[in-house]
C-alpha cells in the first residue's frame, strides 16, 4: 500500500474542502479502498476518513419515501423496519451481496462508488483502460465470462458489481451530492455512466463531490418484487446476472412494471420502454418472454460469456413469474421457484 | 485534524486492555493486533477480505479486520478470539467447537468463532440455512463446514433455552 496523507474532518464542509487536493480518496467502510489499495490499483495522495460526519440516519420525506444517509451500513440498512416493510426488494438485494462483515463494513455510498471486479482491472501487469487509460482492455478476447453482454464499448466490458444498486435503479432512487459548486440531486439512471471512450469514469459525479444520502421515492412494491440472483456459488460470490422485480397490479393486470438488471453491463440495466410492453398485460409466460426478447435485443456476448444472454433471459421471465406470484426469491433457502 | 501522513495517535480497548498508541495510517487493524500487539489468534488468510480468518468484533460488530485501517476505528473497542473466554472459561462457542470436531487444521477457526459470536448477537439467523448463509463469509478448506454448522447451531438452542428460562 502507497503512504498517505490522512484527514478526518467532522462536518460535510470540511470534508469537502479536504477532497479538493488532487489525489485524495474518500475512507467509509473501505471494503473495496482497502482492498484496491492493497493491489496498488489506487494509490490515492489523500484519504478523507469521513466516518465522523453525521451521515448515519434514516428519515422520512416530506413527498413519503425515505432518505438514507451516505453512511448507513449495508446492514442497517437492510435490517431497516421501515426499508424492510416499504422496500423489501432492496433488503432483499443487499443480503443477497458480499458476506455479514463485509456488509458490517460497507455504505450506503461506497455501495454505489465501487469498483468492477473485471480481473484485469485488479491486475496492474495487465491492460486496462479503465485503471490506465488508453492502455486498452485485456477483457477483449480474454477471459471474459464475468463480462458485459449490454451498452459495452470497444474500450471497456466491465460490470458494475452491485447488487444494492439493481435494486435502487428498479426503485427509481436519487443521490444527493455536494461539492465545491454546491448540492445536486442525481437521478439513479444517470449516476453509474456506459464505459463509452472514458472507461475510467464510472458514474456522472464530479471531481470533489461527495455522496450525502440516496433517497427513496414513496413505493408501491412492497408486495409484488423479488431479487434474483445467479452466480457460480450460492453464497458470497458476485451476479454472473440478477434480476430485480417491482410489480403493481389491477384487476389481475399489471400497473406498473420495474426491471433492472444486474452483472449484465457497467451500470444497472433498464429498459423503460420493453416495461411499457408489461402495462396493462395480464401476465403469463409469452408476455415474459416477449418482454425478455426486447430487452436483450441489443446484447452482445464477448465469447466466454455469450451464455449469459440465454441466461438473463430465463432469469428475466422466472423473476417475472416470482414477483408476480407475490413469492420473492429466498435470499438463505436459495432453490428457485 | 490537519492532514497528516506521520503516526496518528489512536486509542483502543482490546480485549479489555485500553491501548494508546501512535501508529501510521496505513496500518490495518489485523496487523496492528499481529504484528504490534502480537495477538496471533487473528489470523491473515487472504489478506483481501475473502476468506474470513482475520474476523474480529469491533464494538460488537463482526468485521474483516484485514480491510480497516486501524485510525479509522480510533476508541473502538475490540474483541479477538484471545479475549473470548470468561474468568479462566472457554467461551461456549469455543467449547462447541471442540466438542462438535469443528475444525481440523484450525487455521480459520478464530475466524470463524469471531464470526459466530457475532452472528449469535445479531439474532437474525433462526435455522441452519440462515445459520449456512450468515457464516458465508468465513471459508474452512478442510472442509469442516458441517461440524461448523452443528456446533453454532448447538449453542444457539443454548442460547434459546436460557432465554426462555428467563421468561
Amino acid at each position: 500500500m502507497n503512504r498517505f496523507d490522512y484527514v478526518r474532518p467532522d462536518n460535510v464542509s470540511d470534508a469537502i474542502r479536504a477532497l479538493a487536493t488532487g489525489s485524495s480518496k474518500v475512507l467509509a467502510g473501505g471494503t473495496n479502498l482497502v482492498d484496491l489499495m492493497k493491489y496498488d490499483v489506487e494509490r490515492p495522495g489523500r484519504i478523507v476518513d469521513i466516518n465522523r460526519l453525521p451521515l448515519k440516519e434514516i428519515t422520512p420525506t416530506a413527498e413519503g419515501g425515505l432518505r438514507i444517509g451516505a453512511l448507513v451500513s449495508n446492514t442497517d440498512l437492510a435490517w431497516n423496519d421501515d426499508i424492510r416493510r416499504q422496500y423489501p426488494l432492496l433488503a432483499s438485494a443487499i443480503l443477497a451481496g458480499a458476506s455479514p462483515q463485509l456488509r458490517n463494513a460497507a455504505t450506503t455510498g461506497g455501495n454505489l462508488l465501487q469498483r468492477t471486479r473485471c480481473y484485469y482491472f485488479y491486475d496492474p501487469s495487465t491492460a486496462c483502460n479503465k485503471r490506465d487509460p488508453g492502455t486498452g482492455c485485456s477483457a477483449i478476447g480474454g477471459v471474459n465470462r464475468i463480462h458485459a453482454i449490454l451498452g459495452a464499448s470497444p474500450d471497456c466490458i466491465a460490470v458494475h458489481p452491485s447488487d444494492m444498486c439493481v435494486a435502487l435503479a428498479a426503485l427509481n432512487a436519487s443521490v444527493d451530492v455536494e461539492g465545491p459548486d454546491g448540492k445536486r440531486s442525481i437521478p439513479f439512471s444517470d449516476f453509474h455512466r456506459l464505459p463509452g471512450s472514458e472507461p475510467q469514469r464510472d458514474n456522472t459525479m464530479s471531481s470533489g463531490e461527495l455522496i450525502t444520502a440516496v433517497v427513496l421515492p414513496p413505493s408501491d412494491f412492497g408486495a409484488n418484487y423479488t431479487y434474483l440472483k445467479i452466480r457460480d456459488r450460492l453464497s458470497y460470490a458476485f451476479a454472473l446476472v440478477s434480476v430485480a422485480v417491482g410489480l403493481t397490479l389491477k384487476a389481475d393486470a399489471i400497473d406498473e412494471a420495474r426491471v433492472a438488471l444486474g452483472g449484465v453491463a457497467h451500470k444497472p440495466w433498464r429498459d423503460t420502454a420493453a416495461e411499457e410492453l408489461l402495462r396493462g398485460q395480464r401476465p403469463d409466460t409469452q408476455l415474459f418472454l416477449k418482454f425478455a426478447d426486447q430487452v436483450l435485443t441489443p446484447a452482445h456476448g464477448q465469447g466466454e460469456n455469450n451464455f449469459k444472454i440465454e441466461l438473463a433471459r430465463r432469469a428475466m421471465v422466472r423473476a417475472l413469474h416470482q414477483a408476480f406470484a407475490g413469492t420473492p426469491q429466498d435470499q438463505s433457502v436459495k432453490s428457485v421457484q | 485534524m490537519a492532514p497528516s501522513s506521520a503516526d496518528i495517535p489512536a486509542s483502543f480497548v482490546i480485549n479489555g486492555s485500553r491501548h494508546a498508541l501512535t501508529i501510521p495510517p496505513w496500518m490495518t487493524l489485523l496487523d496492528l493486533l499481529r504484528e504490534h500487539l502480537h495477538l496471533t489468534g487473528s489470523k491473515k488468510g487472504c489478506d483481501h477480505g475473502q476468506c474470513g480468518a482475520c474476523t474480529v468484533l469491533v464494538d460488537g460488530i463482526r468485521l474483516n479486520s484485514c480491510l480497516i485501517l486501524a485510525v479509522s476505528r480510533d476508541g473502538a473497542d475490540i474483541t479477538t478470539i484471545e479475549g473470548l473466554e470468561r474468568d479462566g472459561d472457554l467461551h461456549p462457542l469455543q467449547t462447541a467447537f471442540v466438542e462438535h470436531d469443528a475444525f481440523q487444521c484450525g487455521y480459520c477457526t478464530p475466524g470463524q468463532i469471531c464470526s459466530a459470536a457475532g452472528l449469535l448477537s445479531e439474532r437474525h439467523a433462526h435455522n441452519r440455512a440462515e445459520i449456512r448463509e450468515n457464516m458465508s463469509g468465513n471459508l474452512c478448506r478442510c472442509g469442516a463446514y458441517t461440524n461448523i454448522a452443528d456446533a453454532i447451531e448447538d449453542v444457539m438452542a443454548q442460547d434459546a433455552a436460557a432465554r426462555e428460562a428467563a421468561e
